[in-house]
């Protein structure tokens, strides 16, 4: 047998820093030199702790899951999940869990973490009482703060602000106790805590600072307040205990190996314990100088140590690290690096503070300038460039105060890549140097973040360092003469943003004429340039010598498939089609004409996020039959195919809620009839809520307006899907006709400088100035387009036509609606469906393979016969 | 490849000889057209902007969906005339059937003229 002459190394806990040893192993390129077997004690393979919070944010258990699917699989390590291991048997060299499986080792990897510590005070067992360490503790907090009002967070440390969040964001009113006298007091100075916690209580969070918890106050067994030492008392239904964590070293005690005085298992430079067979890396261990360390980095700078050793390769030592963090806690982004407090001898603090927007930005340098560490609360956008200049021991090259000073008062917009030393360290979490991402662009030839974050593991931790990443690799790319290819296909060198301006400017309005006249490749033009300049000539349609009908003349050749037949493909090549419903507001005469559209032409209904109904399943030659009666009925299209305005969701408004302020109903709906039918770079949501209670989840949209009791408050960048964003407000308080002029403004200078398919969130992160020049522009007229921008959309409203009734009223564009050009009216034999909870869904199967259609067909013919 | 001239009868070649599946008026170039073939087959048909004529087979291979008679055409720098799946855009040469993301996978191509 093979696996008998393989070494055993037995790795018990399988989270972050167990993971990462894994991960190591593998990197080494020995992992089949060892039979490698994982004891976990959780139901589910390592995942990402230190996002546990983003799974209130709608993150699943399986998004946070680290490593690629098959990872184990691949190198061959065993995993045992459920599998907590309840004793060490050093002289046998084994290990047993707690259901009794035996595991014999040569070597012994502890990695078994840490466990939250609970202060010892009476009533800290009830129900409704919970720590914030796992998934299974989240899914516990969830389940038990549902129809509770209070939850309260013993501990306002990195954790317990986390859990805060959490609470606050079930929608419990929430407290955070804090024993020391600020809140975060290990990364943070006085100042830095106040700044904090007035943005928090801002945000609706009691906080009580300089105060013990006394005991949880218990009725029927469950918790329902507690008491302070100050004799204060509050009432709650649910407390978060997040008052720091204790190395997890029990099992390490119960076999003898050597343990701290304060606990966490001892180890040498090489991770090594008192048993040379046994290694203890991460929050478990107790490194060489003497700290417990209970961040993930130099979890992960021990578990390479280890790795290292057991492949026989020179072995990194491990004899401390940076406590440098950056988080985001509530909303409010808060970063510690280096010296933070200042302990050098001689050190000065560079101080900018302003209580009233929250921000707070300590620098610590020598007398001559050099950067020795920091704090920096509510705005820490800086923490990427300073943080690897920290401790190089260079003066820095602007005087520090200019680094602390808000953009606009003097200070530089940033560092820049060039400051820094090549031996600064630029990713913390995997050590990685400025030095190696040039390297990874000079000697490995790669030309994007993605390829130096998988050359490098740079910018694969916590991912603060990205800015700072993508910056460094452009330098070097434009250093080295590498042309960076801005162009938006093979056939044009310009970016969308140049081709609008030369369709505007010289009035062109065909793909051919654009390509021939500035294209770099002559040919047909290809899949994403003709889509791309259809949305452009589209948009400009009033200004050019081009139809407003995105199916006239060569503009039908330029569509994507969707926009060609006004409808959604599907899987099974069947189309949805969808009604525009302006603002979710439907009469029950309308909902029975789509139910019996529904009902005669077999589709599936579903309700959309968008308040309206999207009905599936039509072949394209029933398009038109569909559209007939549902123009009839007074519906007109609701572009759910297009790059253009999808819906303007709101809430019920002041109407008939008795929180409303103003009558969201009614301004969604002019929205929608507004900008119905604008061709965009994406699409484009919007919605009104009437109060800020914020129904209609207008936050979450391109351009989002919230009722005040003096107007309007508009959002603008926000998003939902894979990478959510809230809007930012762009001016507040604004009229009705204030608020329609911005957004007019806004969505024209979106539509001429984005690029393709970059939704507003993403080009508002994305263009220089970011949200400021937004403002600048589209309220404050910067740049003296607004009369230009209003005009154009002026233009659009002017000439906005129903696409499909326009359809259905030209013989020309309809007679592309036919399944064969060669056999109109016979009906396409591959869209089939089957039955499905009383609706039908698309029948596969005859897609399987071409025969499998023929079949059918033959089936049927002797069926006839 | 053959060059359109003048307004004539677009033919395949099928098995069972050539047959016609419409005007060459029916065809936009850049667009295609999807045919219905005398044993039950489908097929995609289209022109691009230099008048060239072709023809495939009108499933889409990673979907099994008929629909590659609505993706559009483009062509690569060399010049390769290819059909993207309005799916999920997987491109297919329109002289070859050669899929340009796959290697792996061909569709069957068709003899196209006018008749």
């Amino acid at each position: 047998m093979t696996t008998t002459t393989k070494p055993t190394v037995v790795l018990v806990g399988y989270g972050m820093v167990g993971h990462r040893f894994l991960e190591a192993l593998a990197d080494t390129g020995t992992a089949d030199r060892f039979r490698v077997v994982v004891l976990a004690e959780e139901p589910r393979p390592a995942y990402d702790r230190v996002a546990l919070t983003s799974y209130f944010s709608g993150k699943t258990p399986e998004d946070l899951l680290l490593g690629e699917p098959g990872f184990l699989d691949t190198h061959g390590f065993e995993l045992h999940l459920n599998s907590p291991v309840a004793e060490i048997d050093r002289a046998g060299r084994t290990v047993t869990t707690a259901a009794g499986h035996t595991v014999a080792y040569d070597t012994l990897v502890l990695a078994t973490g840490s466990y939250p510590f609970v202060p010892p005070v009476d009533g800290k067992d009830a129900d409704g009482c919970f720590v914030y360490r796992t998934i299974e503790d989240l899914h516990a907090i969830e389940a038990y703060a549902a129809g509770r009002k209070v939850g309260a967070v013993v501990g306002g440390g990195l954790l317990g602000l986390e859990a805060a969040g959490a609470l606050k964001g079930l929608g419990l009113e929430t407290h955070v106790v804090e024993f020391a006298p600020r809140l975060m007091p290990v990364q943070v100075d006085e100042g830095g805590g106040e700044a904090l916690r007035r943005t928090i209580e801002e945000m609706g969070v009691t906080v009580h600072t300089g105060v013990g918890t006394n005991a949880i106050v218990v009725t029927d067994g469950a918790a329902t307040g507690m008491t302070f030492t100050n004799g204060q008392r509050i009432d709650t239904d649910l407390v978060v205990f997040s008052a720091g964590v204790r190395p997890r070293d029990q099992l390490a005690r119960d076999c003898g190996l050597t343990v701290g005085e304060r606990g966490g298992i001892a180890v040498d430079a090489l991770c090594k314990t008192s048993d040379d067979a046994v290694y203890a890396i991460g929050e478990c261990a107790l490194a060489v100088d003497g700290r417990v360390y209970g961040l993930v980095a130099p979890g992960y700078e021990m578990a390479t140590t280890v790795a290292q050793q057991l492949a026989g390769q020179a072995a990194k030592e491990f004899t401390g690290a940076d406590l440098s963090t950056k988080l985001k806690l509530l909303g409010v982004d808060v970063a510690s690096f280096g010296d933070a407090f200042g302990t050098t001898p001689g050190a000065l603090d560079v101080v900018y503070s302003d209580s009233r927007s929250g921000i707070y930005k300590k620098l610590v340098v020598t007398p001559e300038g050099a950067l020795l560490g920091g704090i920096l609360i509510g705005d820490a956008e800086a923490y990427s460039s300073l943080r690897p200049l920290t401790g190089t021991g260079t003066p820095l090259p602007v005087p520090a105060e200019s680094l602390v000073l808000p953009a606009g008062l003097g200070a530089p917009v940033s560092l820049g890549s060039s400051a820094l030393p090549d031996d600064a360290v630029v990713c913390n979490c995997h050590n990685v140097t400025k030095g190696a991402v040039r390297a990874a662009v000079t000697d490995h030839q790669c030309t994007t973040v993605p390829e130096v974050k998988k050359c490098t593991k740079a910018g694969t931790g916590c991912g603060s360092c990205i800015k700072l990443l993508s910056t460094i690799v452009t330098d070097e790319l434009e250093a080295s003469g590498v042309e960076v290819d801005k162009g938006l296909c093979p056939c044009f060198a310009h970016t969308r943003a140049e081709l609008y301006e030369i369709v505007r400017v010289k009035r062109i309005a065909t793909h051919r004429q654009l390509l021939a006249e500035h294209g770099r490749l002559s040919g047909e033009g290809c899949e994403v340039c003709k889509p791309t300049v259809g949305s452009i000539i589209a948009s400009l349609a009033p200004e050019l010598p081009a139809s407003g009908h995105i199916l006239d003349g060569e503009q039908a050749a330029l569509q994507d498939t969707n926009d060609h037949f006004l409808a959604n493909i599907q899987k099974n090549g069947s189309y949805s089609v969808v009604p525009r419903i302006p603002g979710g507001e439907i009469t029950p005469e309308k909902l029975i004409v789509i139910g019996e559209v529904a009902r005669d032409f077999g589709l599936y209904t579903k309700i959309t996020g968008g308040q309206r109904i999207d009905l599936f399943g039509a072949a394209v030659d029933q398009l038109p039959l569909i559209w007939s009666r549902l123009v009839a009925a007074g519906f007109e299209s609701g572009h759910a195919y297009g790059k253009s305005l999808r819906t303007v969701k709101s809430c019920v408004g002041s109407t008939w809620c008795r929180y409303g302020v103003q009558d969201s109903v009614a301004m969604a709906i002019h929205l929608e009839l507004r900008y119905r039918g604008l061709r965009s770079p994406h699409k484009l949501k919007s919605a009104v809520s009437g109060c800020a209670r914020e129904c209609a989840e207008a936050r979450g949209k391109d351009f989002g307006v919230i009722a005040t009791s003096n107007g309007w408050n508009l959002y603008v960048g926000g998003n939902g899907g894979a990478t959510p964003r809230h809007a930012d407000l762009l001016a507040q308080d604004l009229t009705d006709e204030e608020l329609i002029r911005l957004i007019d403004r806004f969505l024209m200078f979106y539509i001429r400088t984005a690029d393709r398919l970059e939704r507003t969130s993403a080009w508002l992160e994305r263009i220089d100035g970011g949200l400021e020049h937004v403002r600048q522009v589209v309220v404050e007229d910067s740049l003296g387009i607004a009369d230009d921008l209003e005009a154009l959309m002026a233009r659009h409203v002017d000439d906005y036509q129903d696409e499909w009734a326009a359809t259905l009223a030209d013989q020309d564009r309809l007679q592309r609606f036919v399944s064969f050009v060669n056999a109109p009216g016979v009906p396409d034999p591959s869209i089939r469906f089957t039955p499905e909870r009383d609706q039908v869904k698309p029948d596969l199967g005859v897609l399987a393979t071409a025969e499998d259609l023929l079949a059918t067909l033959s089936a049927d013919l002797l069926e006839i016969r | 490849m053959t060059t359109v001239t003048a307004t004539a009868r677009v033919e395949l070649q099928t098995p069972e000889g050539w047959v016609a599946v419409c005007d060459r008026d029916r065809l936009t170039p850049g667009r295609g057209v999807a045919v219905l073939l005398p044993d039950g087959s489908q097929a995609a048909v289209f022109t691009d902007r230099q008048g060239g004529l072709y023809a495939v087979a009108n499933r889409d291979p990673f979907t099994g969906a008929y629909v590659l008679s609505r993706g559009l055409l483009g062509s690569t720098p060399e010049g390769r005339v290819y059909i993207a799946s309005p799916l999920l855009k997987q491109r297919f040469d329109l002289s070859t059937g050669e899929c340009l993301d796959d290697p792996a996978v061909s569709i069957a191509v068709h003899s196209a003229r006018l008749g």
